[in-house]
């Protein structure tokens, strides 16, 4: 991987046949997990009639998804219990606007699948897919981040006999990625 | 709790900030996470909000530092849209009424 170039609306880099390897799992998966969580959704036949679509109206039980699809009100507040209301909102707010941030999700994922070359080589963004692409790598990098347990310090580097320290080296070098993407897309607003 | 926004609003003209205010009963919060790159958070405030980079950038330092800040106020409706196109984006945001 090579840091990412902005040539007027065209960002550019390239991958091996590794890293595009990498990503394209991760992304893979990460699309996975939101598609299960689209099966849930409930299916009836006045949603179907008036085209209007309502997800589930409680968060998913897997850490992941719920990191990805927080609720619209702070529930878990230490200070105070969350109010009712609070509650009964969080369920309709999230019933409402799921099905759209799930399309979003996926959407940006196809992205990244359809414009980084399985076997590696040039990758060309116009802004538009580099945004998907930061998007899409934030969702893998929470994801990750979940699994891990990352921390804001985290090392570079874990012990060789934590089980998470190969994980970990992929983690760094999502963030990496996306740093660079990012330094990319502002570079020119300075 | 700090809130840039507003109160550059409220320097500009004080006597109607209290209007703004009264119109803008909701407001979106957006969160400290361990995962969010500090240029990455920027980045989506520019982008979502049309803030300033120097305007993000303090938003940003107020997540990063104070664990929180009031990203934007107005209307329930403007407010949840804001929120979703931030959880979009992967930033763990919510919304409140303003007390």
């Amino acid at each position: 991987m090579i840091p990412w170039e902005r040539v007027r609306d065209t960002v550019s880099s390239k991958v091996d046949k590794q890293e595009a390897a990498v990503l394209r799992g991760l992304v893979s998966r990460i699309d996975e997990i939101l598609r299960s969580r689209q099966d849930e959704a409930p299916q009836d036949e006045l949603s179907a009639l008036t085209g209007i679509r309502t997800g589930p109206s409680t968060a998913p039980d897997d850490p992941i998804l719920s990191r990805l699809l927080p609720d619209f009100h702070r529930l878990d507040s230490d200070d105070a219990p969350a109010s009712k209301a609070d509650r009964d909102s969080a369920a309709a707010l999230r019933s409402l606007h799921e099905p759209e941030l799930l399309d979003l999700k996926t959407g940006v994922a196809a992205v990244v699948l359809d414009t980084c070359p399985p076997r590696g080589g040039l990758v060309k963004l116009s802004l538009e897919q580099a945004d998907a692409w930061l998007s899409a790598i934030n969702d893998v990098r929470l994801a990750l981040g979940t699994t891990l347990g990352v921390t804001e310090d985290m090392p570079d580097e874990l012990p060789d006999d934590d089980p998470r320290a190969p994980h970990l080296g992929v983690y760094h070098w999502l963030t990496w990625l996306q740093e660079s993407l990012i330094a990319a897309l502002a570079g020119d607003e300075v | 709790m700090s809130t840039p926004v507003e109160q550059e609003q409220g320097r500009v003209e004080p006597i109607g900030s209290e209007l703004v205010s009264e119109d803008k009963p909701w407001q979106t919060i957006v969160w400290n996470d361990p995962v969010n790159l500090m240029s990455y958070v920027t980045y989506v405030f520019q982008k979502l909000f049309g803030y300033s980079r120097e305007q993000a950038t303090k938003l940003m330092l107020d997540v990063h530092h104070k664990g929180r800040a009031i990203v934007s106020s107005g209307s329930k409706e403007k407010m949840e849209g804001d929120v979703a196109r931030l959880h979009a984006a992967g930033l763990w945001a919510t919304m409140q009424h303003e007390s």
